[in-house]
């Protein structure tokens, strides 16, 4: 399978039929934190992608500074 | 893996909730979710005009979707901070999104304000972090805009991992005034302030992320590059940790501290700042606001370049 990893825009083949929370976890990757997106469905860590599967998996984390901060 | 709503195939799974969703009942859940933080923590009425800080990412492009869904009153405000293209890119997306839409946005392009007040200007011209920097400009125009139009209700976007991670800088520290004032609602000191809302506080990032990809909002994905190695990613990602192995630790670490923890922090309601800014005329806790004080050191800086230049 062809994994397009967003925001790095960096791509990845991995071998073979496996389960979302094997790719996830061999990516280090922890549940919650990315969106797992085959086509334009969303897939679950229970999900199985298959070899030919072209997938995009796409950081939902953001950072910077609170700006509701005390004043 | 069947939503628990419909019995169709879920592509939605939310462990904190123990829950899985079709798209279409994640729409419902997720409305159903945002309504039940605005009324139980009385953040605004349909009555209101609320004025909501949209940055062209996923949170308050989510939050501004919502709103307009749930038959709120609002107006975009979005801030053009002047970091490259990262900002030309999230006002891109903002306004697409407010076009679409018929939605009014309110955009300020912070490099044509005063000096010129681009963020990366700002904290190059300041010595401050750029983070510093973009909190106090981002305060100051969303209570000046607020005021200047009339809105009484400001609403950002921060959602669940947002707070959790706040609040577990503020634990860390004990900054005890700080957590006196961690509220989903900010009430305001001053008549010429704005409340805060937030109403995601309960939504987490990966809760909002998946709002904006199944109601195919085109947010900005990339990152503002100042926030490499912000000491805000280091708790998330702590927090993401905990979070894997027990599952609803964010949301009660938050629901908790407003249930339990706030109530002993909160002494006293926070005194009004006393004097106006005698440049911004808004309220102030001396002569010239933290703003105002920016904005002249920002002055200053060219003023010197100025004149090294033309000597």
């Amino acid at each position: 399978m062809r994994i397009t990893l967003l925001p790095q825009h960096k791509e990845i083949d991995l071998p073979g039929r496996r389960r979302v929370a094997d790719v996830l976890r061999q990516l280090g990757m922890l549940p919650g934190t990315v969106m797992v997106i085959r086509g334009d469905e969303l897939v679950t860590e229970h999900d199985f992608l298959e070899a030919e599967d072209t997938v995009e998996i796409r950081s939902v984390i953001s950072g910077g500074l609170s700006v509701t901060a005390p004043r | 893996m069947k939503c628990i709503r419909c019995r169709e195939r879920a592509e939605i799974h939310l462990r904190q909730h123990n829950s899985a969703f079709c798209r279409t009942c994640y729409v419902f859940y997720f409305h159903r979710q945002v309504e039940r933080a605005i009324h139980k923590e009385s953040m605004f009425t349909p009555e209101d005009e609320v004025l909501v800080a949209v940055s062209g990412g996923k949170d308050s492009l989510a939050l501004w979707d919502v709103l307009v869904a749930l038959g709120y009153r609002t107006v975009g405000l979005h801030l053009a901070l002047g970091i490259g293209e990262y900002s030309a890119t999230s006002t891109e997306k903002t306004e697409q999104f407010a076009r679409a839409r018929g939605l009014r946005l309110i955009t300020v392009p912070l490099a044509s304000e005063g000096p010129g007040l681009a963020i990366s200007t700002v904290a190059t011209s300041t010595n401050r972090k750029p983070c510093a920097a973009c909190g106090t400009v981002k305060r100051h125009y969303f209570d000046g805009v607020a005021a200047e139009h009339g809105f009484r209700v400001v609403a950002t976007g921060h959602n669940l991992d947002d707070e959790a991670a706040r609040l577990l800088g503020n634990v860390l520290r004990w900054q005890t005034e700080h957590l006196a004032k961690q509220s989903p609602v900010l009430q305001p000191n001053h008549a010429k302030f704005a409340r805060k809302v937030k109403p995601l506080f309960r939504i987490s990032e990966y809760e909002a992320a998946v709002y904006a990809f199944v109601r195919g909002i085109d947010y900005i994905v990339e990152e503002c590059p100042n926030s490499v190695g912000a000491t805000q990613l280091v708790y998330k990602d702590v927090l993401n940790r905990l979070e894997a192995a027990m599952p609803g630790t964010k949301l009660t670490f938050v629901q908790e501290f407003l249930r339990a923890g706030r109530p002993a922090f909160v002494t006293a309601e926070a005194a009004p700042p006393p004097e106006t800014c005698e440049r911004c005329g808004m309220p102030s806790y001396g002569a010239i606001c933290s703003f105002c004080r920016l904005v002249a050191e920002v002055e200053r800086k060219q003023e010197t370049r100025r004149s090294a230049q033309s000597g």
